[in-house]
């Protein structure tokens, strides 16, 4: 899957800091990855490992003053989206790589129109009037299947439902056929019924399109239905990628295997229990200084404390991980 | 919208009807008699007279027939009384009065909105900076120093220093307009400017507020200039909670007019209600109160319907 070619979108040595009350936190710690043409990667890890804020970054929407890019490269098309200026940043958003944020309910904007919403995008980047853009929304609409889309584009945010609400941001995300999405956990706040429709609907989209997708979530099941590949973050670095399948069957990092063994899998002996993963992330203000995971990790050696392990390769492919020990052994 | 503003409407009529009992109840509440006053100006009264006057006022009949007479009157003549000192139509009075408050009341809010509006914006879309310090500590300086102080320093310390004064003999509109301005904008910018300082503070503070929002986010990440996400994303939003501010705010205008009309002798319905509750002339303050609570009632119609114009749930309501 992993193009010969310069990707798509190349990530290095990302950092981005937040200044509060309680000092500096690195939120996002010298973090690389890459993603290929129409590839789907997914960024997998709990909430405060750094996961949104990374793909924030990359749009270079990092919540200000507090927030800080603190260094790195972003390499989007040959370009470093870093040293453009804002206004260059400005068109590439929303018309090369666009965003479907987390909440449906609060990220549209309750006092426009659905359609006004969704038409945006061309009205912006592709020059197109409102009147050719409203049309044009309810093409869209009818396309992420809401019925009866003509009259629902007039509709107000208040009168959709969550799955309505997030089709119509999905809309809105492919209205310029962007060749990079970026969805911060797309259905974590959708029933579980919608949620399979949503990321089939997504899935289905972004490959008719060709556009290559940034999944962050810290559902595993979606990870291996939805994904080509898979970075699994922890506070703030990358501790494992590799191929979905990789790390789904053969996990080699303690967090990934953690994270394994703590979601139920229909494929497991009836009965078994699930394993939680025992501690708190660490605080960020206060990171060992070490490897990150070692206070909560049951391999954790004197080196592991003292130590940071980088991310190394696994095997002669893509697989990597940040990791003194070697975990096969334990299995 | 429709079935919306026809709701808001007939809201306004039992509105009306309660502030009429109230005004009319009032004035004849304030401790010393009209009857009093005049048969003290007349030298010795005595028991005949005061009776007579009564009758002929209309004094004598029970409130209810006083009330009905006066608001039926007001309803279907458009006939306010006759002042009972000058025995001239309160409705005159009033329309030849009503114009200059209105004036000055509105010039006021002009000002006041274009003073807050772009502070307050600005404030908050350049939180922290110097600007926006400058900006609060402008609007906290106004909040605190009261309108009538500034007035009277105006009045008082250029005509010490440079014998200048602000000019007495008021000029109409009609007559010279320009004269007639210049007389009103020093009293319309105090209340503009004190009016101002707590709409700065809510603009920034609803301002502040919607920039958080999540879909200001999808706003930037459509690519967006900070022009269009403010105005087409971010205004709308943060306006709701300020058009109540001002609305309320109208309402004080009405009142700080009655201090300034007094403090520059501006002659509008302030000045008239000032003269008028000295004399316990009851037809013309009933008349000015009237007026004002009417006044204060379509500001409110006017912040509801613009609710409906910039929120799209309330329409459905």
């Amino acid at each position: 899957m992993a193009s010969v070619a310069a990707p798509l979108l190349a990530v290095e040595d990302l950092s981005v800091r937040f200044h509060t009350d309680r000092g500096i936190l690195p939120a996002v710690d010298g973090v690389s990855f890459d993603v290929g043409e129409g590839e789907t990667l997914a960024i997998v890890g709990e909430s405060g490992s750094g996961k949104s804020v990374t793909a924030m970054s990359i749009l270079r929407l990092v919540q200000r003053p507090a927030g800080e890019i603190a260094g790195g490269r972003v390499t989007f098309e040959g370009r470093d989206l870093m040293a453009l200026s804002e206004q260059q940043m400005q068109e590439i958003r929303g018309d090369r790589i666009s965003l479907i944020s987390q909440e449906p309910m609060s990220s549209l904007n309750p006092a426009l129109s659905i359609g006004l919403q969704v038409g945006e995008p061309l009205n912006r980047h592709r020059g197109v009037s409102w009147s050719a853009a409203l049309r044009e929304a309810e093409t869209l609409l009818s396309r992420v299947h809401i019925p009866d889309a003509a009259n629902r584009a007039r509709a107000y945010p208040h009168e959709f439902s969550g799955g309505m609400r997030q089709r119509a941001m999905i809309a809105m995300a492919l209205a310029c056929t962007p060749r990079l999405i970026i969805a911060d956990e797309p259905t974590t706040a959708l029933d579980v019924t919608v949620q399979a429709q949503i990321l089939e609907l997504l899935k289905q989209l972004t490959r008719e399109a060709g556009s290559a997708m940034i999944l962050i979530t810290h559902d595993l099941g979606v990870v291996a239905r939805y994904a080509d590949r898979v970075s699994v973050m922890y506070a703030g670095r990358i501790v494992e990628s590799g191929t979905a399948l990789e790390i789904y069957e053969d996990p080699r990092h303690p967090y990934t295997m953690g994270l394994m063994a703590s979601v139920p899998r229909l494929d497991d002996a009836e009965r078994q229990r699930l394993v939680p993963i025992e501690g708190q992330p660490p605080d960020l203000a206060a990171m060992p200084p070490g490897c990150s995971f070692a206070p909560r990790c049951r391999f954790a050696t004197d080196r592991c404390r003292r130590d940071r392990p980088v991310l190394e390769p696994v095997n002669d492919g893509t697989h990597r991980k940040a990791c003194f020990a070697d975990v096969t052994q334990f299995r | 919208m429709q079935a919306f503003v026809i709701r808001r409407i007939a809201a306004l009529v039992p509105t009306l009807f309660f502030a009429s009992v109230i005004v009319f109840m009032v004035v004849r509440l304030i401790p010393g008699d009209v009857i009093d006053l005049m048969l003290s100006q007349d030298g010795g009264a005595d028991k005949l007279d005061r009776g007579a006057l009564e009758r002929a006022l209309g004094f004598d009949r029970p409130m209810v027939e006083q009330y009905l007479r006066w608001i039926g009157g007001v309803l279907f003549e458009g006939d306010f009384g006759l002042s009972l000192w000058r025995q001239t139509p309160v409705a005159d009075m009033l329309a030849a009065r009503l114009p200059v408050t209105l004036e000055l009341s509105l010039l006021a809010l002009a000002i006041a909105l274009a003073i807050a509006l772009p502070i307050g914006i600005l404030s908050a879309i350049r939180q922290d900076t110097a600007a926006d310090y400058i900006a609060r500590s402008f609007s906290i300086f106004m909040l605190a120093v009261p309108g009538f102080w500034i007035a009277t320093i105006i009045v008082v310390f250029p005509a010490i220093w440079w014998g200048w004064s602000p000019e007495v003999n008021f000029t109409p509109f009609r007559e010279d307009p320009l004269a007639n301005l210049k007389q009103l904008i020093i009293p319309a910018l105090i209340m503009g400017t004190s009016l101002s300082a707590v709409t700065i503070r809510m603009m920034r503070t609803t301002m502040l507020e919607v920039l958080r929002q999540e879909y200001v986010r999808t706003a930037w990440a459509k690519g967006l200039s900070e022009r269009v996400v403010v105005v087409r994303h971010v205004l709308k939003n943060a306006l709701i909670p300020v058009v109540t501010v001002i609305g309320l705010q109208a309402t004080l205008l009405i009142g700080g007019s009655v201090i300034m009309e007094q403090i520059f002798v501006i002659p509008g319905m302030g000045l008239l209600l000032i003269e008028a509750v000295f004399d316990r002339d009851y037809p013309i303050v009933t008349g000015v109160f009237l007026v004002t609570g009417v006044a204060i009632v379509l500001i409110n119609f006017l912040v509801d319907l613009s609710y409906g114009l910039l929120d799209p749930k309330v329409r459905l309501e």
